[in-house]
């Protein structure tokens, strides 16, 4: 058990650190097609070596993995197929392939064979000691090439051009970081499966995304993130009876998206709707100062009062503004009279003139 | 040939056609991944229609699963307005969530259920001829031929009848919006179609495959045509003969029908990839070199025109002055020589002909002004030979 959340958590982080990259490079769905793009690389390791060695294992889908990536760039760069197409090709085609590589081993007489498939959905309950090991160091050299080339690849992500300008080897870093995203990737297959591994390269930093607009934070994060969905989701799948790890991660990673979707303090629609309330009310505010203004402006004396009907005739005037004038110490009231104070004159004529500095 | 081996090929080719059909459209319209995003989150719908009614086939069931399918487009488009994150993070997002509650729900239901996750995603075409349709006692055909069927016919009804609009609002959506169509609505429909065409397919060949036979037949006829009637035609062609061919290496290798129906896919796209004339990898290749060498030409040729002294038009001077390797100048030397550009005489001095002259001169012009792509005809005007 101990062995399996550690494993679910290492994974958790190292996915989330490297799919901040991916989704920042608007390469989200790569990580599924990459994931499905392994299964022949396993099948065909398999029937090479016929050994169910997962380090041989996770060599092949490494190789197959990038053949795909590298196979998808070439489609999008060398004809017109856009990289959806692209991307939904290799994923689809490959996979298939692996299928029917994968059935061809079940028929051949290889007591070995049974177990492939947990590949396809994955099982962490199969996670032994030496796998966690693997991820741990993995872990390790993924954290170290980042921040030996955390620069380039920084330059790289927001500015290529400029990258190659000042005498990156752009396809080098590159290719480094996509080998890196594809390594995390196979490493999760055994724990999640195919078909939920692009979730848990996007989900922690997709919701890292939300929370700081500072790369090396993000990355933080997303690691922080995928760390602790893995440990819940693990802790949670424990629990109950029939349920498998991956899917449960997957919706524990799900449902904290939304919430950063809805409560993150800067980007979040919460606030962003909150906000955008209280910008209409300051600009209602903003109205009503600004009519009455006008209206004292053509009198002598500025507090000279006015009835509170005059103001029935414009539309962004409430009690509630009034009020809140009053409250701001822009108006005085007495009666059903009200009068500007000659700070809310000030403020008022001020407003105005910002307008119109704004407006030339 | 068995019948069941004719109406296994016969259930494949059908699918193979119905999947072409939306999947040109999807490739045309860059939505390629939803098929994918599709094909997985229908799983939820799928086990909540087989709760209530217990049949694979049933319309109902159908109807449920492709409405997750329409639910899954609505979500990532809802996702990616608030403009939080991109549409690709968005797909990537909402489609292992919904595949994660159908696998739960099966899960949790395992015992009353019989429906496996690996039969969804992969299918059993070799299956499908024992599952009957009888209707009052008589057997009229397997149930999956049947529903593909009607699918299929249905889709090509729509496909007929829209067929102008579909054309307009993919090539030229704010065109259609303003004839009075509207894209919402071929949009949804789309999505409709592709949904219920994967629903009806998955069950006969499973969720990957239906992923391919969507997107491989369309994208390699896209690399073929431009014309939209002879690319759906042809996708339609290479659906059909990786159906059919797919089945009997299958057959041969005595492994599952999807896997090789999809490997025979990749063979003919690779196929197509690579030698697809003007479009494919090895055309656009040679294209990128030849123009390599003519641009090359064209620089030499103006450093001729630019230069009377001696010295700077000796042969050998190109090597030491242009920086070029002696492979290369000699390549651009001789295709000058073939093409009448130049002459050289007997002190190795290289000067140009009249035909040179006339040609530097426009293509001073040409840089100059830049316009349009002259360029290709001006060498079409005066080369025999290409690069």
């Amino acid at each position: 058990m101990r062995t399996i959340t550690l494993g679910t958590a290492i994974l958790g982080a190292v996915t989330g650190m490297l799919g901040s990259f991916a989704v920042l490079r608007k390469q989200s769905l790569l990580g599924d097609a990459i994931s499905h793009a392994a299964l022949p690389g396993i099948a065909i390791a398999f029937l090479l070596t016929g050994a169910k060695d997962s380090n041989t294992l996770l060599l092949g889908a490494l190789i197959s993995g990038l053949i795909g990536t590298f196979w998808i760039r070439g489609i999008v760069s060398k004809t017109h197929l856009k990289s959806d197409t692209a991307l939904g090709l290799i994923l689809s085609l490959f996979f298939g392939f692996g299928m029917l590589l994968l059935t061809f081993i079940q028929k051949q007489p290889n007591a070995n064979q049974a177990g492939l498939d947990k590949y396809l959905f994955g099982q962490a309950a199969t996670l032994v000691e030496s796998d966690v090991w693997l991820m741990a160091i993995v872990t390790g050299l993924c954290l170290t090439v980042l921040l030996l080339f955390w620069k380039e690849f920084k330059i790289l992500l927001f500015d290529k051009d400029y990258a190659h300008t000042i005498g990156f080897n752009t396809k080098a870093i590159d290719i480094l970081i996509t080998s890196f995203i594809v390594l995390a990737i196979v490493l999760g297959l055994q724990t999640v499966g195919v078909v939920l591994m692009s979730a848990m390269l996007l989900a922690p930093a997709a919701a890292a995304r939300q929370w700081t607009n500072s790369l090396g934070t993000m990355v933080f994060l997303a690691a922080v993130f995928g760390a602790f969905f893995g440990v819940f989701g693990t802790a949670i799948s424990a629990s109950q009876n029939n349920l498998s790890t991956g899917p449960v991660i997957v919706l524990v990673a799900t449902v904290f998206v939304l919430f950063s979707f809805i409560f993150s303090p800067s980007r979040g629609l919460l606030f962003r709707q909150i906000r955008f309330i209280k910008n209409r009310r300051d600009l209602e505010l903003h109205k009503t100062l600004a009519f009455m203004f006008h209206i004292a402006e053509t009198h002598d004396d500025i507090s000279h009062p006015h009835t509170v009907k005059i103001l029935n005739n414009f539309q962004g005037y409430t009690r509630g503004t009034l009020q809140k004038l009053v409250d701001k110490n822009y108006v005085t009231l007495e009666g059903n009279m009200w009068s500007l104070t000659p700070e809310g004159f000030e403020r008022a004529s001020n407003l105005y003139n910002q307008q119109t500095n704004k407006n030339e | 040939m068995s019948s069941a081996q004719l109406e296994i090929q016969l259930i494949a080719s059908l699918v193979a056609l119905a999947c072409a059909i939306p999947g040109t459209f999807l490739v045309l319209r860059k939505m390629a991944m939803i098929s994918d995003a599709i094909s997985h989150s229908i799983l939820p719908g799928l086990v909540v229609g087989f709760f209530i009614t217990q049949d694979l086939n049933s319309p109902l069931l159908i109807l449920l699963a492709a409405l997750t399918g329409v639910i899954t487009v609505v979500l990532v488009e809802q996702i990616q307005k608030t403009g939080l994150v991109k549409e690709d993070t968005a797909i990537g997002l909402v489609f292992p969530a919904l595949f994660s509650i159908g696998v739960i729900m099966i899960a949790k239901n395992a015992n009353d259920i019989h429906l496996d996750v690996d039969a969804v995603l992969l299918g059993e075409l070799a299956f499908a001829p024992f599952d009957r349709l009888t209707i009052s006692g008589v057997d009229v055909g397997p149930k999956s031929l049947w529903v593909i069927g009607t699918i299929l016919t249905i889709t090509i009804g729509l496909l007929i009848a829209f067929f102008k609009e579909l054309k307009i609002s993919t090539f030229d959506a704010g065109l259609a919006a303003s004839l009075g169509f509207s894209p919402v609505a071929i949009h949804y429909g789309l999505m409709t179609v592709a949904s219920v065409t994967t629903v009806g397919a998955f069950d006969a060949v499973g969720a990957i495959l239906v992923v391919a036979l969507m997107i491989a037949p369309a994208a390699a006829a896209y690399l073929l045509t431009t014309d939209l009637k002879k690319m759906l035609a042809l996708a339609m062609f290479f659906g059909v003969l990786s159906a059919i061919s797919g089945y009997w290496f299958a057959h041969w290798l005595d492994a599952s029908i999807a896997g090789s129906i999809t490997t025979m896919l990749g063979l003919i796209f690779l196929i197509i990839y690579l030698f697809a004339p003007s479009k494919g990898l090895i055309a656009v290749m040679y294209r990128e070199k030849q123009q390599k060498v003519e641009v090359s030409l064209i620089t030499f040729l103006l450093h001729l025109k630019n230069h009377t002294e001696a010295s700077e038009r000796h042969v050998n001077h190109l090597t030491e002055h242009i920086n070029w390797q002696k492979i290369r100048a000699k390549t651009v030397l001789d295709l000058a020589l073939k093409n009448n550009m130049i002459t050289v005489d007997n002190k190795q001095l290289v000067s140009l002909t009249d035909k040179g002259e006339d040609f530097t001169s426009l293509a001073i012009d040409y840089i100059i002004t830049n316009e349009d792509a002259q360029i290709e005809d001006m060498k079409d005007d005066f080369f025999l030979f290409r690069g």
